[in-house]
């Protein structure tokens, strides 16, 4: 089933490709985001062994570091290497290893995930609302303010999204809870 | 077990981490304009044969063999703001030039050479003082103007208004021919020293 949805995932990829180059809204928010969902449902449920959890999870974030720069944003359009890349290695080096390392995680190192993960689209959200040149050569200057402001959005219900969990109570019983924080 | 995580995740790190140092030119570049900037800089490639057509008819080489350096801004003259303001910025420089009587020659191409004819060259020309000598406004030939944006590496993209938006900047191409520098059209000073450098 996964790995149905997987391949419905890059396929929606693809198929969005007709509006890349002219809506980087579409490009990073849209696009990106299937690609990495696609390697993440193909390996979902499958694990590693222990070692290599940190690792993969390094690989995961310097990747999704990467392809945040606006250099390869410019680069996957102007250059047909970059532009097959991205839809090899945003699966491959971000959603798979991301998949395999999530559940094996320390609790606390998700929750600093999370929390990275929305102060860092707050910064981006900022960068691309107020910086005063174009930030990409291939994107118009309302597109980059209109990308800005999609990341505040993003931001915004991904914290619901994972503040939500919090207030419906916890799933596991409270005295495990604590045997975890004890480990810490 | 512990210990090798520890080592792995550590290994991951270095290298994740000289990767995105690769990637950024050692943090120096996150933008393709600054990555732009520094590649020029570094190869400071010869620029090719390039004639256009300046405002009063006659035709110039981008790169001349004379001894001066040449200062070029693309622009496209039925541009409604940016552009006016970075011939603006132009104009001011061509006054410190002159001021400081440096061999400098300095054109504004055209990169829209089709709808931009000679007459257009010419009132673009008097709404920001340039008065041919110093500095001209010139158009280069249809079928080259994709091999000069390609090897400048000026992306032009159509606005959603009928114009453009482009990287706009001054580029400097010394006296050896060679395009070896990008600046940014208000930053007066870095252009007169890289211009006294590069004489």
């Amino acid at each position: 089933m996964n790995f149905i949805l997987a391949g419905i995932s890059f396929l929606l990829a693809i198929a969005v490709q007709f509006w890349v180059a002219g809506d980087p809204v579409i490009h990073v928010l849209v696009q990106f985001p299937l690609l990495a969902i696609s390697g993440y449902l193909l390996v979902a449920g499958q694990t590693i062994r222990d070692v290599w959890v940190g690792p993969a999870l390094v690989l995961a974030v310097c990747s999704i570091l990467f392809w945040m720069l606006p250099r390869t944003l410019d680069a996957v359009l102007n250059d047909w290497g970059m532009h097959f890349a991205k839809f090899a290695l945003l699966p491959l080096t971000v959603g798979v290893p991301l998949a395999l390392c999530w559940k094996r995680l320390h609790l606390i190192v998700r929750g600093f995930v999370k929390t990275e993960t929305i102060s860092m689209l707050g910064i981006l959200g900022f960068l691309y609302t107020h910086a005063p040149v174009r930030i990409c050569n291939s994107y118009l200057i309302d597109d980059q303010i209109r990308l800005g402001f999609s990341f505040f959005y993003v931001a915004g219900a991904l914290s619901l999204l994972w503040i939500i969990p919090v207030f419906r109570g916890a799933e596991v019983p409270t005295n495990q809870i604590i045997k975890k924080l004890r480990i810490l | 077990m512990k210990l090798g995580g520890f080592i792995l995740t550590t290994c991951a790190v270095l290298i994740g981490g000289a990767g995105l140092l690769w990637a950024t030119d050692g943090l120096r570049a996150f933008t393709a304009e600054g990555a732009r900037r520094l590649e020029i800089a570094r190869i400071q490639p010869q620029v090719p044969d390039i004639r256009v057509e300046t405002m009063s008819g006659a035709f110039k080489t981008l790169a001349t063999t004379t001894g001066e350096v040449t200062l070029v801004e693309f622009i496209y003259t039925t541009c409604a703001d940016l552009c006016q303001a970075s011939g603006g910025e132009f104009a001011e420089l061509r006054d410190l030039i002159v001021q400081q009587d440096l061999p400098v020659r300095m054109l504004s191409v055209s990169f829209d050479p089709e709808v931009d004819d000679v007459n257009a060259l010419i009132s673009y020309g008097e709404l920001h003082n340039a008065y041919d000598e110093t500095w001209t406004i010139a158009r280069p030939d249809v079928s080259a103007l994709q091999s000069i944006l390609d090897f400048f590496q000026v992306t032009v993209i159509p606005d959603n208004w009928g114009g453009y938006q482009h990287n706009t900047a001054v580029l400097l191409i010394n006296p050896d021919g060679q395009f070896s520098g990008v600046y940014n059209t208000n930053a007066y000073k870095e252009i007169t020293q890289a211009v006294k450098a590069a004489l």
